[in-house]
C-alpha cells in the first residue's frame, strides 16, 4: 500500500492504494466515489471519464500518481452544492440517461466541453462525446440535453 | 386511430400542479413527457449499481476458464491455489453438479463444467480471495488436465456429424447430439402457392452473430448470512428466474434465497438467464461465510455472450402480378454455440414471428439450431426475429423491383390489417402499420428520393412486427405474469412494490406514472421499491418486451382497487356516491362541485379509518385464446403486437465500399406512448443497435488456421466496433398510437420492435444507391466493395457466398 493525496471535487483526500492502482480504482475503491464507472478497464468505453485540470480524461488508464497535485472533478462534483449542473438536469428532462451507466462519463465530457465552449454546435458535441460509448440511446437525446444545457448556461 | 409526429423538444411540466388533463385522452400524467423516477440518481452518480456495492470483509472471486473449445476435463487440482496466502476458498464443477437452463426442457449447462468444456471461456473453477489481485494469481495455480476433443465451429458441419463425440449427449440413441432443436411448420399449401405465383424470388442470406455489449459488465455479490439465508445481488434482468435456479442448483430452500437486482447498466437480453458468476458467488459465500463479489472483465462479457445467433437463411417468396404474396418458404440453420440457452424458443421465433404485418396465404419454415463449440447464443433485442426479418424484407424489395411497384406501396397492398389472425393463427389486435408507412414516407421525402437520388445515394424501406410479451412464462404455471403491491401512508405517499427489472427502459417510472394517473397523487409522492424478491410480488423479468403491457395492467388493477376504497370513504364523508369522487391534482374533488374538495392525504386518512391499513395488490395474466392449437402454437403468441416501419438514407462510396447511413426515420406503433420521451428513446436506441448490426458489429471466432480455434476475434470495445457518436446516423422518431384494446391505456411495446427494420432498410437503401443486393451481414466495406466488383464483372446482383470467399472474418 502506498499513500496518495488527491484533490477531488474540491476536497483534499488521502488514501492508501496498491502502487499499480489507476485513478478510477483509487476513486472507487480508495475513496468510495463510485459514480465513475468501469466498463472496459482499458480506455475503450469512456464510462470512467473524469475531469482533471479542466480536461476530460479516462481515469481507468490514468495511473493514480499522475493525478496527484491536480484538480480532479467527478460526477459527484458537478453540482454546485444543492444546485444541479444544468446538464445533469437536462439529462433527466430529455431522457438522455436510460441505463445510466455511461452517464457519469458523458456528463464529465459534456461539462469539460461546455466549460471551454459554452455554445457548441451539434457537430462539436458529437466530436466531444466520441470517446464515450452509449449503448442505450443512439445519442440523439444526449445531444438534445447538452444543447439545452448550453442554452441555459449561455442564453 | 390517431397518429402524430414526435417533436424533438419536449417541455416537461408537472401536470399535477395545475391538474390539467389532455382533452382528447382524458389523461393527466400518462402520455406526457415526465421525468424519470431514477433520473437524478443517475445524473448525479448516486445510483448504486452492483459493482458499486461493497461490504465489510468482502472477498473477490475469479473464474478460471477453458483455453480449449472442446475437451474432456481429466483432472482438476485446486490445492496449490487454496494454499496461496489470501485465498479463502475454491470451487469446481463437482461442488455444484446440477444442470440448469433458462428453458426447463433443455437444462444442459452446469454452473462450472463438471467433465467437459464446450467453448473457449467455459468456466471450470472459481476462487475467492482477499482481493482481486490475489484471486487472479490463484487462478494460475489451479491445475487442470484436459483431453482435447474435435471442435465444431461451423453449424453445417455440426449438423452433418454422424457419430460422436457430439457436443452434448444425444437425448435419444441414434440422434445427433449437435442439434438443439428442429422446428418444421407449414400453414396453407406452400408448394401450390409458389407454383401459382406470377414471380418467385429466391435468395440466400447470412446474418452474422452480434452481442449485446451493455456498458456495465455482469457483476454479482453473494452473501450467506449464517442462518441459512442466502442473498445474491446481481446485474440481472430476470431476478425471479435467478431466484428459482439458485435454490434448485444449490439445493437451498427457495424461501431462504433472496435476489436483489440493483439498477442494471444495460442488458438488451444479455442478462436474461443465470450465469456462472451468480452460482459461484453464492457457493463461495456459503463456503466462507463472507460476502463474495465477482465482476466480469470485458473479455468475459464477450465470452458469456447469449447474443444474436448467426443465421444461414434461404427464402423463397411468391407473389402475383399485383405483388400480393402467394407463399413464403424458408430454411434456416442457426449457429447456437455451446449451450441451449433460450434456443428452443429462438428456433420457433425464427419462423413464428414473420407472419405479420403482411398477409401470406401459405407459409412454411424449417429451422434447425445447431450446437457449436463457441459461446452460447441467446436472446438479443428482437430475439430470433431480427435475422429472418432482414432476409424477408429484402425479398419484398426484390419483388417490388421485379414488378415495378413502389416498395412502400407493395407493403401497403399486403397489409394484414387489425383484429385478425395470422396464417399461423396468432391473434392480432391493434395494428398501426399503415400509419407507420405513411409517416416514414412523408417524413423522409420518399417520393422525391426513391430511385431519384444520384448514383451512390439511396433510400430503402422495411417494416416489421414484434411481440408485446410472450403469452407463457418459461416454466408452466397458472399464476400471474406480473404483480404489483401498493401501500399508502398517512402523509399521502404511495409506495409501489414492483418485482420488475429496471434495466434503463424506465419501468420504475412507468409504474409511478400509472399510480399518479389513477390516484391523482403528485409524482413526487410516489416511491417505487423494486427488484427485491423478499419484498416484491413476482414479475417474470425484463424480456420479450412484456413489462409495460403486463406490469402496467397489474398496476392499473392495483391502483383502481385502492382508488375504489378512497372514493367510498370520501363519498361517505360528503354524502355523495363514490362515482362522484374524483382523484386528481393531489385532491379529492366532487364531480360537478369543484368547491367541494380535500387534499388526497386527508382522503387517504379517511379510507384508512374505514378499511384499516391501506394497500392493494394487482396482477396481470395473459389471455389464453390468442393462438392456435398445433404443437408450438403458443410460442410467438402475445397479447398484442407492435408494428414498425423505417426508411434509411445512405451514401455508398463506390471506390471503398464504405456505407454511410445519413439518417433513419423510425415510425413505430407502440399502442400509446405512456411517456413519449421514453418511447422515442427506445425507438432511437433500437434503430441505433440495428444500424450497428447492419454496418459494424460481428461476434466472430477464430478457426485453427487463424490462430486458435474458438478464440474470440475481438473481445474488446475497441475491436468489437460498437458505434460512437460520430458513427451513428441521425435518428428521427415518429410515434404512432393505435390504442390497443388490452394494453394499459392502449400501450404496447417499444423496446425491441423498432430495431428490426433498420437492417433491411439499409440493405434496400444500398440497392437503391448502387444497385447491389447485400445479403450477408455486416455490410462492411470489403463486402460492399466485392459486391460492387461482382456487378461490374457481370455476375449480377447475387453476392452471396462472400463469407466463403474470405470476406469478413477479421476484416
Amino acid at each position: 500500500m502506498e499513500v496518495v493525496r488527491l484533490r477531488v471535487n474540491g476536497d483534499e483526500r488521502v488514501c492508501g492504494v496498491p502502487a499499480h492502482y489507476t485513478l478510477l480504482e483509487a476513486l472507487r475503491y480508495g475513496l468510495g466515489l463510485t459514480g465513475s464507472k468501469q466498463g472496459c478497464d482499458k480506455g475503450d468505453c469512456g464510462a470512467c471519464t473524469v475531469i482533471v485540470d479542466g480536461r476530460a480524461i479516462l481515469s481507468c488508464i490514468t495511473p493514480v500518481w499522475e493525478a496527484e497535485g491536480r484538480d480532479v472533478r467527478t460526477v459527484e462534483g458537478l453540482a454546485n452544492g444543492t444546485e444541479l449542473h444544468p446538464v445533469q438536469d437536462e439529462f433527466d428532462l430529455n431522457g438522455a440517461a436510460q441505463c445510466g451507466f455511461c452517464t457519469p462519463g458523458i456528463l464529465c465530457s459534456s461539462v469539460a466541453l461546455l466549460d471551454r465552449n459554452p455554445s457548441p454546435s451539434r457537430g462539436e458535441i458529437r466530436a466531444a462525446l466520441s470517446g464515450n460509448l452509449c449503448r442505450c440511446t443512439g445519442y440523439e437525446k444526449i445531444y438534445d440535453a447538452v444543447e439545452a444545457a448550453a442554452a441555459r448556461l449561455d442564453p | 386511430m390517431s397518429s402524430r409526429r414526435e417533436s424533438t423538444q419536449h417541455s416537461i411540466g408537472d401536470p399535477q400542479r395545475n391538474g390539467s388533463r389532455d382533452g382528447e385522452s382524458g389523461l393527466s400524467t400518462i402520455g406526457r413527457p415526465m421525468r424519470k423516477v431514477d433520473g437524478l440518481a443517475k445524473s448525479t452518480g448516486r445510483a448504486r449499481y452492483t459493482d458499486d456495492i461493497r461490504f465489510p470483509g468482502m472477498l473477490h472471486g475469479k473464474i478460471l476458464r477453458s483455453p480449449h473449445p472442446h475437451a474432456r476435463i481429466v483432472a482438476i487440482d485446486t490445492s496449490r491455489a487454496e494454499a496461496l496466502e489470501g485465498v479463502h476458498a475454491a470451487v469446481t464443477g463437482r461442488d455444484m453438479p446440477v444442470t440448469y437452463g433458462i428453458i426447463p426442457w433443455t437444462p444442459d449447462e452446469y454452473p462450472l463444467c463438471v467433465d467437459r468444456v464446450r467453448y473457449v471461456g467455459d468456466g471450470v473453477a472459481a476462487v475467492a480471495a482477499v482481493d482481486e489481485d490475489t484471486a487472479i494469481a490463484a487462478l494460475d495455480l489451479i491445475d487442470v488436465t484436459y483431453e482435447e476433443l474435435p471442435a465444431y465451429l461451423d453449424p453445417h458441419e455440426a449438423i452433418a456429424a454422424d457419430s460422436g463425440p457430439y457436443i452434448h449427449e444425444p437425448r435419444k440413441p441414434g440422434w445427433n447430439g449437435n442439434i438443439t432443436k428442429t422446428v418444421k411448420l407449414e400453414f396453407g399449401d406452400v408448394d401450390a402457392g409458389l407454383e401459382d405465383a406470377h414471380i418467385m424470388v429466391e435468395g440466400d442470406y447470412f446474418f452474422e452473430g452480434t452481442t449485446h455489449t451493455p456498458i456495465e459488465p455482469h457483476c454479482a455479490i453473494g452473501l450467506a448470512e449464517g442462518n441459512g439465508r442466502l442473498t445474491v445481488w446481481s446485474a440481472t434482468q430476470v431476478p425471479h428466474y435467478l431466484h428459482r435456479e439458485l435454490a434448485r442448483v444449490l439445493d437451498v430452500d427457495p424461501a431462504s434465497v433472496r435476489v436483489i437486482q440493483p439498477p442494471v447498466g444495460g442488458a438488451f437480453g444479455g442478462k436474461s438467464e443465470p450465469f456462472d458468476l451468480e452460482f459461484c458467488v453464492a457457493r463461495l459465500s456459503m463456503m466462507t461465510g463472507r460476502p463474495v463479489k465477482i465482476l466480469y472483465t470485458r473479455e468475459e462479457v464477450f465470452y458469456s455472450h447469449r447474443g444474436r445467433h448467426p443465421f444461414h437463411m434461404r427464402y423463397r417468396t411468391g407473389a402475383d402480378r399485383e405483388g400480393m404474396l402467394t407463399a413464403v418458404d424458408s430454411e434456416i440453420v442457426m449457429d447456437g454455440g455451446a449451450y441451449a440457452s433460450f434456443g428452443l424458443v429462438t428456433t420457433y421465433y425464427s419462423g413464428q414471428l414473420l407472419t405479420a404485418p403482411y398477409q401470406m396465404p401459405a407459409y412454411r419454415f424449417n429451422s434447425t439450431r445447431a450446437y457449436t463449440n463457441k459461446p452460447a447464443c441467446g436472446p438479443k433485442r428482437g430475439h430470433g426475429s431480427v435475422q429472418p426479418r432482414f432476409a424477408f424484407e429484402v425479398q419484398l424489395d426484390r419483388i417490388a423491383e421485379k414488378l415495378s411497384i413502389d416498395p412502400i406501396e407493395l407493403r401497403r397492398r399486403n397489409f394484414i390489417g387489425a383484429d385478425t389472425r395470422t396464417v399461423n393463427d396468432l391473434r392480432v389486435t391493434s395494428n398501426g402499420f399503415l400509419e407507420c408507412l405513411d409517416e416514414v414516407e412523408r417524413a423522409s421525402g420518399w417520393k422525391h428520393k426513391h430511385r431519384r437520388l444520384p448514383f451512390g445515394r439511396g433510400v430503402g424501406v422495411a417494416g416489421s412486427t414484434y411481440i408485446t410479451g410472450t403469452n407463457y412464462p418459461v416454466y408452466p404455471n397458472d399464476m400471474p405474469q406480473s404483480g404489483i403491491q401498493l401501500q399508502v401512508d398517512r402523509s399521502g405517499r404511495v409506495a409501489v412494490f414492483s418485482g420488475a427489472s429496471e434495466i434503463g427502459q424506465g419501468v420504475d417510472s412507468m409504474v409511478a406514472y400509472i399510480v399518479a394517473e389513477e390516484l391523482g397523487v403528485p409524482l413526487a409522492h410516489v416511491r417505487v421499491l423494486a427488484g427485491d424478491t423478499d419484498f416484491t410480488p413476482v414479475d417474470l423479468g425484463a424480456y420479450s418486451s412484456r413489462v409495460t403491457f403486463m406490469l402496467g395492467n397489474a398496476c392499473i388493477d392495483a391502483a383502481r382497487k385502492l382508488k375504489a376504497q378512497v372514493q367510498e370513504a370520501v363519498a361517505a364523508e360528503w354524502g355523495a356516491r363514490p362515482g362522484e369522487v374524483l382523484l386528481a391534482g393531489g385532491l379529492a374533488v366532487r364531480a360537478g362541485d369543484t368547491a367541494t374538495s380535500m387534499p388526497l392525504r386527508v382522503a387517504f386518512n379517511l379510507a384508512e379509518a374505514m378499511y384499516g391499513t391501506l394497500g392493494s395488490t394487482g396482477s396481470y395474466n395473459t389471455p389464453k385464446d390468442v393462438h392456435g392449437t398445433y404443437r408450438g402454437a403458443t410460442i410467438g403468441a402475445s397479447p398484442a403486437y407492435s408494428f414498425t416501419a423505417h426508411v434509411a438514407e445512405v451514401e455508398v462510396d463506390v471506390e471503398t465500399g464504405f456505407v454511410t447511413v445519413e439518417k433513419i426515420w423510425i415510425a413505430h406503433d407502440c399502442g400509446r406512448a405512456l411517456n413519449p420521451v421514453l418511447v422515442a428513446g427506445q425507438m432511437e436506441g433500437s434503430a441505433y443497435m440495428g444500424f450497428a448490426e447492419a454496418l459494424m458489429e460481428e461476434q466472430i471466432f477464430k478457426t485453427a488456421d487463424q490462430g486458435r480455434a474458438g478464440l474470440h476475434n475481438a473481445p474488446s470495445l475497441l475491436d468489437y466496433r460498437i458505434p460512437t457518436s460520430l458513427d451513428t446516423p441521425a435518428l428521427e422518431s415518429l410515434i404512432v398510437e393505435s390504442i390497443d384494446p388490452e394494453g394499459p391505456y392502449g400501450a404496447k411495446e417499444a423496446g425491441e420492435g423498432p430495431l428490426h427494420p433498420s437492417i433491411p432498410a439499409i440493405a434496400n437503401a444500398i440497392h437503391d444507391a448502387v444497385g447491389v443486393r447485400m445479403d450477408s451481414l455486416p455490410f462492411s466495406p470489403p463486402r460492399v466493395w466485392r459486391a460492387l466488383r461482382a456487378v461490374e464483372d457481370g455476375r449480377g446482383d447475387r453476392v452471396a457466398g462472400l463469407r466463403a470467399a474470405g470476406v469478413g472474418g477479421a476484416t
